[in-house]
């Protein structure tokens, strides 16, 4: 271990799931188990409510000083149960993790916080949970307190507080810890859009002028490719690939539509019933959606709609039967299909989603976020341009003119 | 810089100093339990004084007036603040310990810090309502001209014991009551049935010789014989056997509870 300050060998976490046949309680009684264990002196073999479920299997990595990774996965996947094991709330069942350096993790925002303590009051309550000492913390008061925006609040309960001013207390706190290593799970979408941004632009700096070592878990991969340089994906409890953030998030958003440039319904009596793009036309360059459908219920106008997003989730393009009319009508009633067709398609090379909507011509009905995901390559990109997310999707033609 | 090792089982080994290393999180929740408990009240720290009051009132009357019970010449009223001060944190103590770990699950789930240092600090939040009952104490004491004497330095001793008796207990029902909820039935109960056993009304000394030792069982008579050989004047004194079994069963039950509690503490996060 030289320049590492984070490493992780065969890192896994077992739990025993309890498959409870009667009621639904959160816990168990004593009255249960006595039962159970009377009933298990009579039972011959091995207990068939118990059954072994294994959260993290045999993940290894390491994360070099001032590295910022990002841990992506389905949910499910096993990126909580490694920052809670990172973090030290639960241990590992195997394997061994070392770690040189302090460690804070955030892995919810505002924990601890008081309804009935003062903003002030919980400041300090909650950077003592956070592991802050409290000289760390008055030295630090003033700029949480001007980055949450709260002065003129700050002897009031927060129960008092307005959801907003709660969290932007609470991730100010958070904001402001001082450890060279720092771990945090999906805590960044909150309050509105201006103090989002003021969050995001602390994370960057926290990642790249500060030089501390981050471990991020989002499930948005926008962010983690902009706060990220390397990214682990987990898939199951094991870790199926660790590599530079493009990398990584490409091989998920691909990975995640496995089946992918196809949707099918999943219940019968949805109207859209299958959306797909055709491969073949995407090698030439051209999009072509063809959406199934059946109306399981009176739609008096239909209109279909699709939208093309980047990765990040942004839209780029989008139509549908009331911009393009088709050339007949869609009847009510039937069952068919309808296709649409995007001749010329102006995009870089890169992966995007599409969502598809049918709505009766005012409100939406039915809306697919997501439906599908393809991977766009564009002969016009070159092998070193700079990525999509930092030029934008859309490529136009362009020409320049040099006068020397 | 510190390096940190995390693997199966390891975290026994750091314990002691860990717990050392987040005494600054013990202090701060102690202190939000101690603020918490008087905000939004209206007569704030007098609750703690109520308490021990009354009892003093009726059981001076009840065990004192009508049932006419021994006092070995001493005021009523003091006997029974001097008995009901321990026994009330005792129960306090026991009581948010208990609950103590269920009522932090958020924290639990969220935050690494061991975990001893919740129900510790729950014991430390009814220690400050015992402290301000003295002020009672002291008043009475005073009124009854019943001047403390050299006795008193031994005083903080019985609070530690009186910490330790009720920590012991405490730490093994709140580690129980995460994994099963049954407990929180329980403690009410224990409390209730304790306080027939303790001399909180009655001087223990009334209690039959045959019957000494049995009842000397029961941490709390140890503590309370204690308070009143210390606070109280006059020829209060304390039954030797019977005291050393109350301290052996408090070093026996807070070694359990400790043991215990250590032993479910790393599956409290997955539990709870």
């Amino acid at each position: 271990m030289t320049d590492n300050v984070i490493h992780v060998e065969n890192l896994s976490k077992k739990y025993i799931l309890r498959h409870q046949s009667s009621g639904h309680s959160r816990y168990v009684a004593l009255r249960d188990v006595i039962v159970q264990k009377a009933a298990s002196l009579f039972q011959r073999g091995p207990q068939v409510d118990r059954e072994e479920f294994w959260a993290l299997r045999d993940v290894s990595f390491d994360v070099k000083k001032g590295e910022s990774v990002g841990i992506i996965g389905r949910n499910g996947a096993g990126k909580s149960t490694l920052l809670k094991i990172l973090s030290r709330i639960t241990e590992p069942s195997g394997g061994r993790i070392e770690i040189a350096g302090r460690v804070s993790s955030l892995l919810e925002v505002g924990t601890g916080f008081h309804p009935e303590l003062t903003g002030r009051e919980n400041i300090y309550l909650n950077g003592a949970i956070l592991g802050m000492k409290r000289a760390e913390i008055k030295k630090k008061f003033d700029e949480i307190v001007a980055f949450a925006e709260v002065e003129k609040f700050l002897d009031t309960p927060v129960k008092h507080f307005s959801s907003g001013m709660y969290v932007r207390l609470a991730f100010a706190v958070a904001a402001h810890l001082e450890s060279e290593i720092l771990i945090v799970d999906e805590v960044l979408a909150v309050g509105d859009i201006q103090f989002q941004k003021k969050c995001f632009g602390k994370m960057e700096h926290i990642t790249e002028s500060e030089g501390r070592t981050v471990l991020f878990v989002s499930h948005n991969m926008d962010l983690i490719s902009k706060l990220c340089s390397k990214a682990i994906l987990l898939k199951a409890g094991r870790s199926v690939l660790f590599d530079a953030v493009d990398k990584v998030t490409h091989a998920y958003l691909s990975e995640a539509n496995a089946n992918s440039g196809k949707f099918v319904a999943a219940n019968s009596t949805r109207c859209l019933r299958l959306v797909e793009i055709d491969k073949e036309a995407l090698k030439k360059e051209k999009i072509v959606l063809k959406i199934g459908f059946r109306f399981s219920m009176k739609v008096s106008n239909p209109t279909f709609g699709v939208v093309v997003y980047t990765a990040g989730g942004v839209p780029v393009f989008g139509s549908n039967t009331m911009y393009h009319p088709p050339s007949s009508q869609i009847v009510h009633g039937s069952e068919g299909e309808v296709v649409v067709t995007f001749n010329y398609v102006p995009l870089w090379s890169g992966p995007y989603t599409v969502s598809v909507w049918l709505s009766d011509g005012w409100t939406a009905i039915e809306h697919e976020e997501a439906a599908l995901m393809f991977e766009f390559v564009s002969i016009n990109t070159p092998l070193n341009a700079p990525a999509a997310k930092y030029v934008g999707p859309v490529h136009l033609p362009a020409q320049w003119t040099v006068a020397v | 810089m510190s390096r940190l090792v995390i693997e199966s089982g390891r975290s026994h080994r750091e314990y002691w100093r860990d717990l050392w290393r987040y005494r600054e999180l013990f202090y701060v929740l102690a202190w939000r339990d101690i603020t918490v408990r008087y905000k939004q009240t209206a007569i704030g720290v007098i609750w703690a004084l109520l308490q021990p009051l009354l009892t003093m009132i009726i059981f001076t009357v009840l065990f004192g007036h009508v049932a006419k019970m021994p006092s070995d010449g001493m005021p009523y009223p003091l006997l029974v603040l001097a008995a009901s001060l321990p026994w009330q944190f005792i129960s306090a103590s026991l009581s948010s310990a208990s609950q103590s770990l269920v009522g932090n699950s958020n924290l639990i789930s969220k935050v690494y810090f061991p975990r001893l240092i919740i129900p510790a600090s729950a014991v430390v939040t009814a220690t400050v309502d015992l402290l301000i009952s003295f002020v009672l104490m002291a008043a009475m004491m005073v009124w009854y001209q019943d001047w403390p004497t050299w006795r008193i330095v031994f005083l903080p001793a019985f609070i530690l014991l009186a910490f330790l008796a009720a920590l012991g207990p405490g730490l093994l029902i709140t580690a129980l009551n995460v994994q099963y909820r049954d407990f929180r039935y329980i403690i009410p109960f224990v409390i209730q049935l304790g306080f027939f056993i303790s001399p909180v009304g009655y001087l223990s000394s009334t209690v039959p010789d045959k019957w000494r030792m049995l009842y000397s069982i029961n941490p709390a008579v140890g503590v309370i014989d204690g308070f009143r050989w210390a606070l109280l004047g006059g020829h209060n004194t304390i039954d030797p056997r019977g005291f050393i079994l109350s301290l052996v069963v408090t070093a026996v039950l807070l070694w359990v509870g400790i043991a215990y509690f250590r032993k479910m503490e790393r599956t409290f996060a997955d539990v709870i």
